[in-house]
């Protein structure tokens, strides 16, 4: 059975490699936040301002997300290999729904 | 040829402050950074985003913050190369190095004080394979003389104030012009977009949504860059490609100064954040040591720290009594 307020995550890696990260979902952490504590290689720049796309991933999984705001489209707009399943992961807040939830960190330019 | 006591590389908000706590113990600065303007990411990234952790100030814009800096410190009078790249340092004899920038402008100080953040700002470069081959040989990342592009058909590349500023700047004076971009709709100004879109319908402009440049080709200069829309691709003859994705920071020269480096930060000696070389220091978002919190208001302590061991440093036989600004004021250079 589920932990309550934790959710599993896998996030496959530049190399390909899969890992897979049990997320709290009650400490505000967004997907950028979760992949930096989990010594992935994501930079996170700016912070989470959506202002440097360090964290562009894709969404894998069918999860149903929030719609990216315009600053995180403008970002995109600058970020290189993006896809129609591209995503700022600073921009993405873990809650309960997103258990399963797969990303794929984009390459960096 | 300019000489100063502390050498700042970096015009962000530490570099600025260590101005001020210089100037309290009557040393002058002289700051240097790559972008025209000071500031740092405060200007570049975020002027208009509030800060909430800067004391006494429940909300700043970050661009205000800059501008009180900049007023803070103005009675210390402190001297800038804005634009200019710090590339190169060297030891020229007992306590005293020699900065050489990226334009050739020569500067010594005895101290030098690293506060350049997340590194130099740096264009962000498509990721096609063979770009470097061809930059200043058809591919520019900014814009430096309009009338290098007269009677040449250019592309441009970006959905940005900067891509369609130039586009409009640059239709007129290029015989033709492109612009792509990854969208329909654009986050420049709305006025931009309105003109920009005026020229696409008028065919001064050829306008290429849902696009990006993905190869280019040429032999000693650039002759073709392909185009991928969701349909297909094709090769537009261009004379220039000019991709405008904005500026991302870099370590840069830095790496290169013999310093302690761990994961692309500074690693410093807590006690008053010097590094490993004798008489440079690093404060700020730059550096690293353990229990680094990346904030302004770390960096401002950082900088308070570092400027009266900078001094001991310089002058290690004049005695260094503290003293607090409500009690003797603010003493401005002459």
């Amino acid at each position: 059975m589920q932990e309550e307020n934790v959710i599993n995550i896998t996030v496959v890696d530049r190399d390909g490699i899969e890992h897979s990260i049990d997320a709290p979902t009650d400490m505000n952490f967004n997907v950028m936040e979760i992949c930096k504590a989990s010594d992935l290689p994501v930079e996170g720049t700016c912070g989470g301002m959506a202002l440097c796309a360090s964290c562009h991933c894709y969404v894998m999984s069918d999860h149903e997300l929030s719609t990216a705001s315009d600053d995180e489209e403008d970002m995109l707009d600058q970020a290189f290999f993006v896809e129609d399943n591209s995503r700022l992961g600073c921009q993405i807040k873990l809650h309960n729904d997103l258990d399963g939830l797969k990303i794929k960190l984009a390459p960096v330019a | 040829m300019i000489k100063t006591d502390i050498l700042i590389v970096g015009a962000g908000p530490v570099g600025l402050f260590t101005v001020f706590e210089a100037g309290l113990l009557k040393l002058k600065c002289h700051i240097v950074d790559v972008l025209p303007q000071v500031g740092g990411q405060l200007s570049e990234i975020y002027p208009k985003k509030p800060i909430y952790d800067i004391p006494g100030y429940p909300s700043v814009l970050a661009g205000d913050l800059v501008d009180n800096l900049m007023k803070q410190i103005k009675p210390f009078k402190p001297t800038f190369t804005l634009g200019e790249k710090a590339s190169e340092i060297k030891s020229i004899g007992d306590k005293m190095y020699q900065m050489t920038t990226d334009r050739g402008t020569v500067i010594q100080a005895p101290v030098i004080a690293i506060a350049g953040g997340l590194g130099v700002f740096t264009p962000r470069k498509p990721p096609i394979p063979n770009i470097e081959d061809y930059e200043r040989k058809g591919i520019d990342y900014m814009v430096k003389d309009p009338e290098q592009y007269r009677d040449k058909s250019i592309l441009i590349a970006g959905g940005g104030d900067s891509a369609l500023d130039w586009t409009i700047e640059l239709q007129g004076i290029a015989k033709e012009i492109t612009l792509v971009h990854r969208r329909t709709s654009f986050r420049g100004a709305l006025d931009s977009v309105d003109k920009v879109m005026a020229l696409a319908q008028a065919g001064k402009v050829n306008l290429i949504t849902e696009a990006q440049a993905i190869g280019i080709k040429g032999g000693d200069h650039l002759t073709h860059v392909t185009i991928k829309t969701k349909e297909s691709e094709a090769d537009i003859a261009v004379d220039y490609f000019i991709p405008l994705f904005g500026l991302t920071p870099k370590l840069g020269p830095i790496a290169d100064w013999g310093l302690g480096i761990d994961r692309g930060s500074i690693e410093v000696n807590t006690v008053d954040y010097s590094t490993n070389v004798p008489g440079i220091y690093a404060i700020g978002d730059i550096n690293t040591y353990e229990g680094k919190l990346k904030l302004i208001l770390c960096g401002f302590h950082e900088g308070t720290l570092m400027v009266q061991s900078a001094f001991k440093y310089i002058y290690p036989d004049q005695k260094l009594s503290f003293k607090y600004t409500t009690v003797s004021g603010v003493n401005a250079f002459e």
